[in-house]
């Protein structure tokens, strides 16, 4: 039965769609964004929440995934085409960059991965040969087949999300589940051990760091799909931020807690962007609210939403024990 | 030649900037193993404080409340945030993190999120020429404070009772603690030090720049980041000497390779200084 259930659920999600309340374009659109970032917090919770790596550049795979098939379909290459060599460059980036960024451990590692990171912000900032648009960011002018085009198949956007999304899941629960997929996690609680076993945590942690990359620039290729463009938002350091921020807040390490984190984190940045305007102060900035709900996860509800059964009912408790 | 001398005053300024930023933020990691994304925070509520305060009072004495902001700012981060999650580090940087990104939003919404002209003294508008070249004053300013920073940082590290602690604190914390000597109070002064010198930074930022907005403290910080790593974790001479590598670089590549390549470099330098020395130029 419990096998059965995320399927279910995402027969459920496939079905939406179908529903009155969801079939306004509009609304499509938010979910497909939220699927695809729920996608992408799940991705790099392959590298913080299964392998302990705290990484602060992840936004450069995603950025890869996102303009170089922008602008490798604007130079007439079909998407298959596109898609496939962007997903490409980032596994080829991921894999140099990575191997230079896990010689340092830790910390180290993450700065290193963050100034990496800024070398992406950079070169989309500076516009070479006028590829990347700069501040205006890229759109796609041609090249998008017929399906994806237009108000109607905005559904069509809809299911190529929910699809990143499950391909996600399933590829991490497949590793979660193959014996590399424990030595990650055996490198999370403890580098050292697994080194005296025998086996090399640098590869395992390359590896992992590879994949995740992969995954990142597939939902860059997504994301541009869904939003008819790149802008260099993408790439900036914000962009990992607000993605550890979506995981802590899911569970990291859990198997739908990062997903469901993206997605609900995706959807109240924009539903505050929308409504919160007329609110006083501060209230009216939607990373102070979220930043703010962030940082009290951090203390009352470690684990996130995936444990949330755990830790809500122990902070209800507690009052009570202390009158006793 | 002039163009050179220029590059290389400007350069240097730039330099005290990071190193400002870098020499708290390398602080705070040596000794509580905390990477504060929040530094830049501390560098922004210093801009803000003396942008504020400049309209009652001169900019010198204006620069004062902006320290006098940094140092309360980082002290209630500390005390408040930090130092109940002790020893999980992963906890602290998340953290850090949400505060950087709650802080940015807040100094927006009070402030507006376009950038203010800073005021400046009067007495950094002219230049001064040197060797042919017609060098702004401001960057004099900017390499006096941070040298006027480095001695006294050294001074204290050198000869006074918490320094030896802070630098033994960072050489090995447990022996420390084991010595019978709460590391915890350092870093509440550490964290105290860092914000002085940040806020300062963003002084001293806002001056060089002209202009202050909410985002100034976080694209120092990448680069401080950098400066840090290169110069090594918990050394302020590594950050010194790695903070003036930094900017010259940058400030020569930009130049002559075009805008961006310097910042590129930048990052080709510290995956070579890692390949080559994983900690930092201060350890061999």
């Amino acid at each position: 039965m419990r096998r059965w259930l995320p399927w279910g659920l995402a027969l459920v999600l496939a079905l939406l769609p179908f529903g009155q309340a969801f079939n306004a374009p509009g609304t499509l659109n938010l979910l497909a964004l939220c699927l695809v970032f729920a996608g992408l917090a799940a991705g790099y919770d392959l590298l913080f929440g299964r392998t302990g790596l705290l990484s602060f550049g992840h936004a450069l795979y995603f950025a890869i995934g996102a303009y170089l098939t922008v602008i490798l379909m604007n130079h007439g290459f079909a998407l298959p085409v596109a898609a496939l060599l962007a997903i490409l460059s980032g596994v080829v980036v991921a894999a140099l960059l990575g191997a230079v960024a896990l010689r340092v451990d830790g910390i180290a590692f993450s700065m290193v991965t963050l100034a990496f990171a800024q070398v992406g912000a950079i070169i989309v900032a500076r516009d070479p040969g006028g590829l990347t648009g700069g501040e205006e960011g890229a759109t796609i002018a041609k090249g998008m087949p017929d399906a994806l085009v237009g108000v109607v198949n905005t559904v069509n956007l809809y299911w190529l999300a929910l699809a990143y999304l499950v391909v996600v899941l399933v590829v991490l629960h497949r590793v979660g589940r193959s014996p590399a997929g424990r030595v990650l996690s055996a490198i999370r609680d403890d580098a050292r051990r697994v080194g005296v076993l025998g086996l090399s945590p640098y590869r395992y942690k390359l590896m992992s760091f590879v994949l995740a990359g992969a995954l990142a620039a597939l939902g860059g290729t997504v994301y541009v799909l869904v939003v008819g463009g790149a802008s260099p938002h993408l790439a900036s350091s914000d962009l990992t931020l607000t993605l550890l921020v979506m995981v802590v807040l899911g569970g990291p390490g859990s198997r739908f807690g990062p997903a469901l984190g993206g997605a609900l984190f995706t959807f109240l940045d924009y539903q505050l962007t929308d409504y919160a305007t007329d609110l006083p102060g501060p209230l009216a900035q939607p990373m102070f609210v979220l930043g703010v709900v962030f940082i009290l996860a951090v203390y009352f509800f470690p684990g996130g939403l995936a444990r949330i059964g755990v830790t809500l009912p122990g902070w209800l408790r507690r009052p009570a024990r202390q009158e006793a | 030649m002039s163009t050179i001398v220029l590059l290389a005053v400007t350069g240097l300024g730039l330099a005290a900037l990071y190193f400002l930023v870098a020499s708290g933020l390398s602080l705070v990691f040596g000794l509580a193993d905390v990477l504060n994304f929040a530094h830049g925070l501390f560098l922004s509520v210093g801009a803000y404080a003396t942008w504020w305060a400049a309209d009652f009072m001169p900019v010198e004495a204006a620069v004062l409340v902006g320290v006098a902001a940094g140092v309360a700012t980082a002290v209630l981060v500390e005390l408040i945030l930090i130092r109940p999650l002790y020893r999980r580090t992963i906890e602290q940087v998340l953290v850090t993190v949400g505060l950087s990104l709650a802080g940015v939003a807040l100094l927006q919404s009070v402030f507006g999120a376009d950038p203010r002209p800073f005021p400046r003294p009067t007495w950094v508008e002219g230049v001064v020429p040197v060797f042919g070249a017609r060098i702004p004053a401001d960057r004099f300013l900017l390499i006096g404070a941070a040298l006027l920073v480095f001695v006294a940082l050294a001074a204290f590290l050198r000869y006074t009772r918490y320094g030896l602690i802070v630098r033994a604190g960072v050489e090995n914390r447990e022996m420390v603690t084991a010595l019978g000597i709460d590391v915890r109070k350092a870093f509440t002064l550490v964290f105290a030090i860092g914000g002085a010198a940040a806020a300062l930074a963003g002084s001293l930022a806002g001056i060089y720049f002209t202009t202050v907005s909410p985002g100034t403290g976080g694209s120092l910080l990448i680069f401080a980041f950098i400066v840090v790593v290169i110069g090594g974790m918990g050394s302020v001479p590594g950050s010194a000497v790695a903070a003036i590598l930094v900017a010259l670089l940058q400030q020569f590549v930009n130049y002559y390779g075009g805008s961006g390549a310097g910042d590129v470099c930048v990052v080709a330098l510290l995956a070579v200084v890692l390949l080559w020395r994983p900690k930092g130029l201060a350890k061999a």
